[in-house]
């Protein structure tokens, strides 16, 4: 086991790496010259002189990998330059961003977890009848719908109609409930499938047919195919965590919530360059960290894998 | 049965290909259709109901909201299929290339696509568009880099499979040309699959370009496109829930349909071993019957 898990991190550095590299490429692609953007969010006339001084200034004239060795260096040291917009250390604007992102990912996951338990428990219980088939429907369609457009239509219903919830921002504990309910519409189709099939196949396995030969209670047995069924299910939370976080984007923006992709599209709109490249770093990282702990953690519970492992 | 021929039995699957023939015709057609130029500003007229001279109402700026969904099938569909059409072929393409070829180039194709994949899409798109600025052609851009590897991944895993097929081996043998192979047997056992994931990324892309164009990254005004809709329809919220309802409605039907299609394709392919219609298929797994034949299937 310790073996596996050294093995697994020995691999994600090269992944790192690699990553980072990308990530660095990515931002010198573009058209424009830096030195010049900095200078005009600044309102300074971009002459060839001031330019020139700018690029010195950015380190702009450096080869091509001394550039990259240095944005690396300064990354892990927490330095992620400054905004060109406000002059803010990016790490700063970061720091106040993630928090509410994190809050908005957790409460979403508690939702998906929730809902898509019970309600691919009660699907399988009821499978083929019509509960099922109304749930899935239900699910189904809920899926179809852009989740900038669940997101309005659960805002005008509970917030304008009802004037139950906050329509936007973040103050107080019940502004939360709507991004986090229109975040988890999107996943949940999938994991109540997910469990809903796991369910049903494995209440065919014959470990089941012998735990009902033995007489068992029902509930014993229905626990038995639960726990055996959660397993894929956990590997797909876990996968979903980043995808969360990334995924908060759309619905930061609907309901004007203070986190990291409500930040990232309003550098996108300036061309604050510093800040998408931390936000692409970040994501990248946390991405690899991610897959790297789903791993781990599904080694760790699964007998038949931890073998394998070894 | 042929494909074609199971795929018309299924009544749903039909209905939902011959929606989408007809946004499609719609969206080629829209000049003729259109009562309104989608970009005539009426003011005096803003923020009407439903009525005889404007099907659907008309937005805040006195445009008809009718012609506007219209004139958006010509951005959000024709552009994600655009999209879709250029990522299945790369997919494909360099799928077959890396299932194919042994050696130094499969493996370049194959840890390229590792490094992209290590990317969520989602962020993939946001870095893409970050970098090229916000515009359509850029969505597009960045949904075709952001998904190509994963289909080349895909396409390779399958293509892998056919090789191992005797039939494949038998040709081989034969000294057929790796090309005559590709066209006689790789390409038709995989166009199932490609036609059936076509679908899905289709739907996929047309949110991906109607969330961004909401966001303001995408459509720039006063071009119609369904998400840029939406996003003017959340300044008069408070006053006009009307006005999400056109392009929402409109998106959601897409959608559904190219889902509802997907599943059909998948399940006109997979019948290919037992003869039963689609129809027949899902009684038969409604009556819980469908299971044992999939598994009896499999055990042979």
């Amino acid at each position: 086991m310790k073996q596996y898990v050294i093995k697994r991190i020995a691999g994600t550095v090269p992944l790192l790496l690699l990553v980072t590299f990308l990530a660095f490429i990515l931002i010198n692609l573009r058209t424009s010259d830096p030195a010049e953007i900095a200078l005009r969010v600044n309102q300074i006339t971009p002459t060839e002189e001031v330019v020139q001084s700018m690029r010195e200034e950015l380190g702009l004239d450096d080869p091509f990998l001394i550039r990259y060795k240095n944005w690396m260096m300064d990354s892990f040291q927490g330095s992620l330059g400054t905004s060109y917009v406000n002059k803010k250390p990016v790490l700063e604007e970061l720091r106040q961003a993630i928090p509410p992102t994190l809050e908005l990912a957790g409460a979403t996951l508690i939702i998906i977890v929730f809902f898509s338990v019970s309600i691919g428990i009660i699907c399988s219980i009821f499978e083929n009848r019509w509960q099922d088939r109304f749930l899935r429907g239900f699910i189904f369609l809920l899926a179809a719908m852009p989740s900038f457009w669940i997101g309005l239509l659960l805002m005008w219903y509970f917030s304008v109609y009802l004037g139950w919830l906050p329509t936007s921002g973040k103050n107080g504990p019940s502004s939360i409930i709507l991004p986090a309910v229109t975040l988890s519409l999107t996943f949940l189709s999938t994991y109540v499938r997910l469990i809903r099939n796991n369910m049903i196949q494995n209440t065919q396995e014959n470990f089941i047919l012998y735990a009902k030969l033995r007489g068992l209670k029902q509930s014993t047995v229905m626990w038995k195919v639960f726990s055996n069924s959660i397993q894929s299910a956990l590997t797909a939370f876990g996968m979903s965590i980043p995808r969360l976080i990334a995924g908060t984007v759309v619905v930061e923006n609907i309901f004007a919530w203070p986190g990291i992709g409500r930040l990232c599209v309003k550098a996108i709109f300036n061309s604050d360059y510093p800040v998408i490249q931390a936000y692409i770093l970040m994501m990248a990282v946390l991405f690899i960290i991610c897959n790297l702990l789903v791993d781990i953690v599904v080694v760790m519970i699964d007998p038949r894998l931890r073998r394998e492992a070894k | 049965m042929s494909f074609f021929k199971r795929l018309q039995q299924d009544k749903l699957g039909i209905t939902c290909l011959l929606f989408l023939g007809v946004v499609s015709l719609a969206g080629i057609f829209a000049p003729l259709i259109a009562p309104h130029d989608p970009t005539l500003l009426q003011v005096d007229m803003k923020l009407a109901m439903p009525s005889a001279e404007y099907p659907l109402g008309t937005d805040h700026l006195g445009r008809c909201l009718f012609s506007r969904v219209l004139f958006g099938i010509r951005t959000t569909f024709f552009y994600a299929l655009l999209a879709m059409g250029v990522t299945i072929f790369s997919g494909v393409a360099f799928g077959i290339l890396a299932g194919y070829s042994n050696g130094r180039v499969r493996e370049v194709i194959l840890r390229f696509c590792d490094a992209m994949l290590s990317f969520p899409s989602e962020v993939m798109i946001l870095a893409i568009i970050g970098i090229l600025g916000p515009g359509i052609m850029n969505i597009v851009i960045a949904n075709i880099l952001s998904k190509w590897a994963w289909y080349t991944r895909m396409i390779y895993s399958s293509v892998q499979q056919y090789r191992s097929k005797n039939y494949v081996k038998f040709a081989q043998v034969h000294q057929a040309s790796p090309i005559y192979i590709m066209r006689k047997h790789i390409v038709p056992g995989i166009s199932g699959e490609v036609t059936t994931h076509s679908t899905l990324e289709m739907g996929w892309v047309i949110l991906s370009i109607s969330s961004l164009s909401f966001l303001g990254l995408g459509v720039q005004p006063p071009a119609p496109e369904w998400g840029m809709m939406l996003n003017e329809a959340k300044n008069v919220l408070f006053t006009h829930p009307w006005q999400m309802i056109p392009a929402g409605i409109t998106i959601l039907l897409v959608i559904v349909a190219l889902n509802f299609l997907g599943d059909s394709l998948q399940q006109a392919m997979n019948s290919k071993s037992y003869m039963a219609s689609p129809k027949q298929q899902r009684k038969l797994f409604r009556l819980g019957e469908g299971r044992k034949m999939v598994s009896d299937h499999t055990d042979r």
